[in-house]
């Protein structure tokens, strides 16, 4: 009997040159995009800042698929402030909605971000307030306020402060260099977290946005599952048997427990590792495969995916008395399933007439709805705001990562020039937090 | 290098081939009966029958044997249909030759690396290529093989031997490689 290694090891956070960021196109917008216009926010302090915060908010809302903004050189005024508005100004050019704003010098070497949002038609202000942060942290204020706007806007919980890891593949088979990276949801400031020459796949976020785990190959092209802390980067060994796999990684959502797979005691199947007493805990006994194992937002089941009945079929086990239900029946493949944050569906891989799409399957109408048009789909993620999913997909030959709505309406690619993208995982949790200033 | 590594055998016959590392795991003794182990007599006849031998070139993972005067890289890699993990028909004779060897020469130590092709998601493809390499391992114990000698790993979709979205890539990466080791 061998016990999972705990190892804990010191790295260095590679910095990443080599490491290009993905760019955002949208394939679909909505057709009755909003038109906003995000007027440059002025600076009022010595010198010039590093990053131009309004193409910032500009692209977020631009790259949504939800907005139509105005460019700058149309503009018949720049306000900065609630008295250099003029609504006629932006009626004229059918502007439904104004973002304005300015950034400032504050104490102790902070950079302080006022913004306010207009409805043109109202003439009223609808939201707007300060923050404050660090000038190395523009991209952040940036989003945040997009997110604000987008919250407004649309009712939805914006996705811009988030985060996406993924893997890259690059070179030719049997001489690849394998990278997992972190970029900001609009695919800048790319980190390498790990670099390799064995594969490395199936990486994902604890709830609190802190640690990630991953399996790689590292070590003697053996699989392990590894837990990383990003704040403290230190990496521990949570599993290494040999001979078996050690795949699948998925936080519980209060972060205490690790779903996983192995096969050390003979097919494929499910087990739960507890992260504070290290108890590992077998869930499902079967001579088929299980795996994929995800869990339901209440933390109380785990949705999986078995080919106990023949081909490869999304079950859901109820942890308490470990009962199996089927969810799916349509199509002869589907796997990889999440539920959506709201408990209303799955999304997962769904093979139809032999091309792999990602689909939903909503529980209510039982209707089973393909949202991708692309082939050889999978890995799907959903944003926290549950309103997105990212997922991995073949263009040209390549992996690239591409984006759409649950409702279908809007969809994006994120075309990378560095090799084979594969596998996004969505963060749970903003990159930066800012508290409104009220002073 | 070959030649080098042919004369030295021909002339010491079975005794070949270096310790393979510290990689035996005692969890799983075989329960399954072990073939006798033919080496003893052969050792001493040597001169007179240096009819067989074997070894593997250093890094390339291939076992080599050899047969009276000719000298054979078995085949070390095994394709599978889309889906399935069952080994076919037309791999039993050159699978059987590998678990002679095996059986011959206990020391010898061969990793099972199963790998799938790219349709499919990336986690169900590492348990394909997984039941793949078991499949080979069945195999193999079947025909003499320890498990002590036997190491399954699976790389899933991630090491292709070919890339390229069709059905010629598709077949090629449908595989099961033997490493030795």
């Amino acid at each position: 009997m061998k016990y999972y290694s705990i190892v804990a090891v010191w790295f260095v956070v590679l910095a990443s040159p080599a490491s290009a960021n993905l760019t955002i196109e949208v394939t679909k917008g909505v057709d009755n995009a909003v038109r906003v216009a995000v007027v440059p926010f002025a600076w009022r302090g010595s010198g010039g800042l590093p990053i131009e915060v309004t193409s910032v908010i500009d692209a977020d809302l631009t790259l949504s698929g939800r907005f139509e903004t105005l460019p700058a050189s149309q503009m018949l005024s720049l306000p900065n402030e609630s008295g250099e508005v003029f609504f006629r100004d932006w009626r004229l050019l059918d502007v439904e909605y104004l973002v304005i704003g300015f950034l400032e010098p504050a104490a102790d070497g902070l950079v302080r971000l006022k913004f306010e949002l207009y409805n043109v038609f109202q003439q009223r202000p609808v939201i707007g307030h300060a923050i404050e942060g660090d000038v190395t942290e523009l991209r952040d204020m940036a989003h945040h306020v997009s997110d604000a706007v987008f919250r407004e806007l649309t009712g939805i919980e914006g996705a811009f402060s988030t985060r996406i890891m993924y893997v890259t593949s690059v070179g030719e088979p049997g001489n690849a260099l394998f990278r997992l990276n972190i970029a900001d949801a609009d695919g800048h400031r790319v980190e390498t977290v790990l670099e390799s020459r064995e594969p490395i796949l199936s990486a994902t976020w604890a709830p609190d946005g802190r640690r990630i785990a991953y399996v790689s190959f590292q070590r003697e092209g053996r699989p392990a599952i590894y837990i990383r802390d990003l704040t403290t980067n230190t990496v521990q060994q949570v599993t290494d048997y040999r001979g078996s796999l050690n795949g699948a990684p998925a936080f519980s959502p209060d972060g205490n427990h690790l779903a996983m797979v192995l096969s050390k005691d003979g097919s494929p199947d499910i087990y739960v590792l507890n992260l504070e007493t290290r108890r590992l805990r077998r869930i499902t006994r079967h001579y088929a495969i299980d795996t994929e194992p995800s869990w339901t937002p209440d933390g109380e089941k785990l949705i999986f995916t078995s080919d106990r009945g023949g081909q490869p079929q999304i079950y859901m086990m109820t942890l308490a008395n470990l009962s199996i239900e089927r969810l799916t029946f349509e199509g002869d493949y589907n796997a990889r399933a999440s539920m959506l944050p709201d408990g209303s569906g799955i999304i997962m891989v769904h093979r139809r007439e032999g091309i792999f799409h990602i689909a939903l399957l909503e529980f209510r109408r039982g209707r089973l709805t393909v949202l991708t048009e692309t082939s050889l789909d999978e890995s799907p993620s959903i944003a926290p705001n549950g309103s997105m999913l990212i997922y991995a997909t073949q263009s040209r030959g390549e992996g690239i990562l591409a984006a759409v709505s649950i409702d279908g309406g809007v969809k994006f690619d994120l075309p990378s020039s560095e090799g084979d993208v594969r596998e996004p995982a969505w963060s749970p949790t903003k990159r930066k937090e800012f508290e409104p200033i009220t002073r | 290098m070959t030649i080098r590594s042919f004369r030295e055998l021909f002339i010491i016959g079975l005794a070949v081939t270096m310790i393979a590392g510290c990689s035996s795991t005692p969890e799983e003794e075989p329960v399954a009966a072990a073939e006798p182990e033919p080496v003893a007599e052969p050792v001493q006849a040597a001169p007179e029958r240096p009819s067989r031998s074997i070894d593997y070139r250093d890094g390339s993972g291939y076992l080599q044997v050899l047969e009276g005067n000719s000298y054979e890289t078995l085949q070390g890699v095994f394709y599978f249909d889309f889906d399935q993990a069952i080994v076919k028909r037309a791999a039993f004779a050159e699978l059987r030759k590998h678990a002679e060897a095996l059986a011959e020469d206990r020391s010898l130590r061969v990793r099972l690396e199963g790998h799938a092709d790219e349709r499919g998601t990336r986690e169900y493809n590492l348990a394909l290529g997984e039941r793949r390499a078991n499949a080979v391992r069945a195999y193999l114990m079947t025909n003499g093989a320890l498990s002590s000698q036997l190491e399954t790993i699976s790389y899933g979709e991630e090491k292709p031997a070919m890339s390229g979205s069709n059905e010629s890539a598709w077949a090629k990466n449908r595989r099961v490689e033997l490493v030795y080791r």
